[in-house]
């Protein structure tokens, strides 16, 4: 057994909020760089502002966009760590709480009916998953609402097939529109159980832009999407354009012979991720 | 690029047309959903606002906290189609326009033809290049609301894009 102070977590969760607010992933300020080069109009006007802003926001230390959203966490906790002290979610939530004060970050959790606040950002939407060996993976995924509103979860059957799961990403783009910050990233989920399949597309998220799915089908499937959702014209802001989205990034777990879930997560242009490894 | 001073004179709207790229300088109210909320049980219950509507400009926004020296923080704008309900009331009440991102509905589209009002798309995620464009910030009201209270914005050099125009033209395409 190897013991982590959950004070070591605190921090660790505390720097990955900080650097997340602030800057974009790098594979993310790219593809943002190589979209506007294609653009013309209120669409190139908008993507030279975002790359403007992403070299501002890391200058200045500001918050690249003001939506610093839902603290998600997820943690990839080796069965053969012994977290010692404060419990795991106390330690994720007192990093967060710290990093949203000290980093002049917006508090953006309230209760769903008084609509109070909950003042200090917390709590984070928390995620571990037991694994092997004796590390913590700890990613740090800012979600704004603003996407996050445009997400839909389908209930497919086996007869819809694959073709179900390209028409209900392609619809939730469309109907999206111009409201998530277009260009998106797709985060999508297929198969598991309705509650699993939500979390497999958020999972996705969390995947670098650009990058392949390991199984060549789905590769071949996130390419496919990508192409469909370019294919609406939408464009950076909803003006028009070339690119709808950034990315389409899937995973798929087994599912029931009665089911076919598909959750689509809708992401804006500001990837902000950032992972460590304790 | 056009560069214009809030408020607009008439003449000033009717030039504008959707598509059309613009930095705007000037005050702005900020107000979202829970400012709007406020907004609409005070003009239920025929109480005077706190700021006054006619011929203003919504920024449809929730800061974050101003860092020391700046006058505010990020404040990107939110997206405008959940101020749906409220946009078309306000205007007939005198507000002459919203900044915020993403398209509205038909009756928004109507309520600025109606009143010749303007609806400018500020670039959503460009929160960091927008702080810099806030010269004043003051508290104007609900401070319990924190990022949702109304803040008024001096602006100067503000990137926006007309999304829809006083005549209806929309640069959305659905």
């Amino acid at each position: 057994m190897r013991t982590v102070d959950s004070e070591e977590i605190e921090e660790c969760i505390y720097r990955l909020a900080r650097r997340a607010g602030t800057r974009l992933t790098e594979a993310c300020e790219t593809a943002l760089c190589a979209a506007r080069e294609k653009e013309t109009g209120a669409a190139r006007f908008a993507l030279d502002l975002l790359v403007e802003n992403a070299e501002i926001a890391a200058q200045k230390r500001l918050p690249v966009c003001q939506d610093t959203g839902t603290a998600c966490v997820f943690i990839e906790l080796g069965q053969e760590v012994c977290i010692s002290g404060m419990p795991l979610a106390e330690a994720v939530n007192r990093g967060v709480r710290r990093a949203y004060a000290e980093g002049n970050f917006r508090k953006s959790l309230c209760d769903p009916l008084t609509r109070i606040n909950t003042g200090d950002n917390t709590p984070a939407a928390l995620h571990v998953e037991l694994a092997q060996g004796d590390r913590v993976k700890i990613a740090f995924l800012p979600k704004g609402a603003g996407s996050e509103n445009m997400s839909r979860l389908y209930m497919l059957t086996p007869a819809d097939g694959r073709e179900g799961v390209v028409r209900a990403v392609t619809e939730t783009v469309r109907l999206a529109g111009s409201r998530p910050c277009p260009p998106v990233v797709v985060g999508v989920g297929i198969g598991g159980t309705f509650d699993s399949c939500a979390l497999l597309a958020k999972k996705a998220l969390t995947r670098e832009l650009g990058s392949a799915h390991p199984r060549a089908d789905v590769a071949e499937l996130e390419r496919e999407l990508l192409e469909r959702a370019n294919g609406l014209g939408i464009g950076a802001q909803g003006f028009g354009g070339e690119t709808t989205a950034l990315a389409v990034l899937c995973e798929v777990a087994p599912t029931h012979i009665a089911s076919l879930p598909v959750a689509v997560n809708m992401q804006c242009h500001c990837v902000r991720c950032e992972k460590e490894i304790v | 690029m056009k560069t214009l001073t809030l408020p607009l004179s008439d003449e000033e709207i009717s030039a504008l047309s959707a598509g059309d790229c613009v930095l705007l300088s000037g005050t702005v109210y900020t107000a979202r959903d829970a400012a709007h909320k406020r907004i609409f049980a005070l003009l239920d219950a025929d109480m005077p606002l706190p700021f006054p509507l006619k011929d203003a400009f919504l920024y449809y926004t929730g800061p974050c906290p101003a860092p020391e020296g700046n006058a505010a923080g990020s404040c990107g704008p939110t997206t405008s189609a959940r101020m749906e309900p409220y946009a078309p009331r306000l205007l007939d009440l005198g507000l002459r326009g919203m900044i915020g991102k993403g398209e509205m509905s038909e009756e928004v589209r109507k309520a600025l033809i109606r009143r010749g009002g303007v609806y400018f798309a500020a670039i959503g995620g460009a929160g960091a290049l927008y702080a810099n464009t806030v010269k004043k910030s003051e508290l104007v009201a609900f401070s319990d609301l924190l990022s949702e209270a109304v803040y008024r914005f001096e602006v100067e050099g503000f990137p926006a894009v007309v999304a829809i125009d006083s005549r209806g033209q929309s640069i959305y395409k659905r």
